[in-house]
């Protein structure tokens, strides 16, 4: 086993275990903040599959954004000294079969479909150039697209969380 | 030079998706059930990004980008709607709140 098998074997152990802890921890904090290294575990497997650019996005977008996004909703919902969570008895049975079915299914399409591979391993090279290029050209009109989503959402989100009283403040005065 | 094929790659990313999935079913609070679907939008990414670099084509990261500027957009719209909720309802579980069921 070399260093890179090993590296890879220590990133996918750390996402895995705290994936895991996200699950099945009791206390939503803890949750939230094993999310932080499930999110550091992919973005390094991505480091590990040469895309730069991909893994600095990840660390911006998930860890910068999303994950305090998701700590402000924690803070702002629960009163964080009576931790109450209920892990749903009743749909355990329907729950495992569905989870086994999803599993079985993703498993048998990973090992029996036959992969067209071009290279047996990740060739060193940076993509940033390539991704910048492609955004620009080819992609370009998805690329606004998702600008226009992004704006619209953030929006949208601030119009939903908003109080009714600031809305009514929102009326014109004349 | 390595020992990682492609489908460990794969396997990784089918076993975080099970744990998303087993979460977002069990699991009765909606940040977790949140946090759930982003653990299925990243494993999600991980296999587009695995694809796109054994097949030496920057396509699939170009993907992954759409993927996360979704997950944002997703994230921000959520958690409003989950806070407006908590607002009117004092709860986050999901099983008493539905008020949309008839």
């Amino acid at each position: 086993m070399n260093f890179y098998d090993t590296i890879f074997y220590f990133f996918a152990f750390v996402t895995l275990v705290s994936a895991a802890i996200v699950v099945f921890s009791k206390n939503i904090i803890y949750s939230a903040f094993s999310l932080l290294f499930t999110f550091f575990g992919v973005a390094g497997i991505y480091v590990l599959l040469n895309a730069d650019f991909i893994a600095v996005a990840q660390l911006l977008i998930y860890v910068g954004g999303i994950l305090v996004l998701l700590l402000f909703g924690v803070m702002l919902t629960n009163k964080v000294v009576s931790v109450e969570m209920k892990t749903g008895t009743l749909q355990t049975i329907p729950a495992s079969i569905i989870v086994a079915m999803t599993a079985g299914a993703l498993c048998g399409v990973f090992y029996m479909t036959d992969w067209k591979i071009v290279r047996s391993v990740p060739q060193m090279t940076t993509t940033a150039n390539s991704l910048g290029e492609m955004f620009m050209t080819t992609y370009l009109l998805p690329f606004e697209v998702a600008s226009v989503v992004l704006l619209v959402a953030l929006v949208g989100a601030a119009m939903i969380a908003r109080r009714d009283r600031a809305i009514q403040n929102l009326k014109p005065k004349i | 030079m390595t020992g990682i094929a492609l489908h460990h790659y794969l396997a990784l990313s089918a076993i975080l998706f099970t744990i998303g999935v087993v979460g977002v079913l069990t699991r009765r609070n909606a940040i977790i059930v949140f946090m759930c679907v982003e653990l299925m939008l990243n494993s999600v990414n991980l296999s587009l990004v695995a694809f796109s670099a054994y097949l030496g084509n920057p396509t699939g990261q170009i993907l992954v980008f759409f993927v996360m500027t979704v997950a944002a957009a997703e994230a921000a719209v959520g958690l409003a709607i989950i806070i407006a909720l908590f607002r009117n309802k004092q709860t986050v579980n999901i099983d008493e709140i539905n008020i949309m069921k008839w």
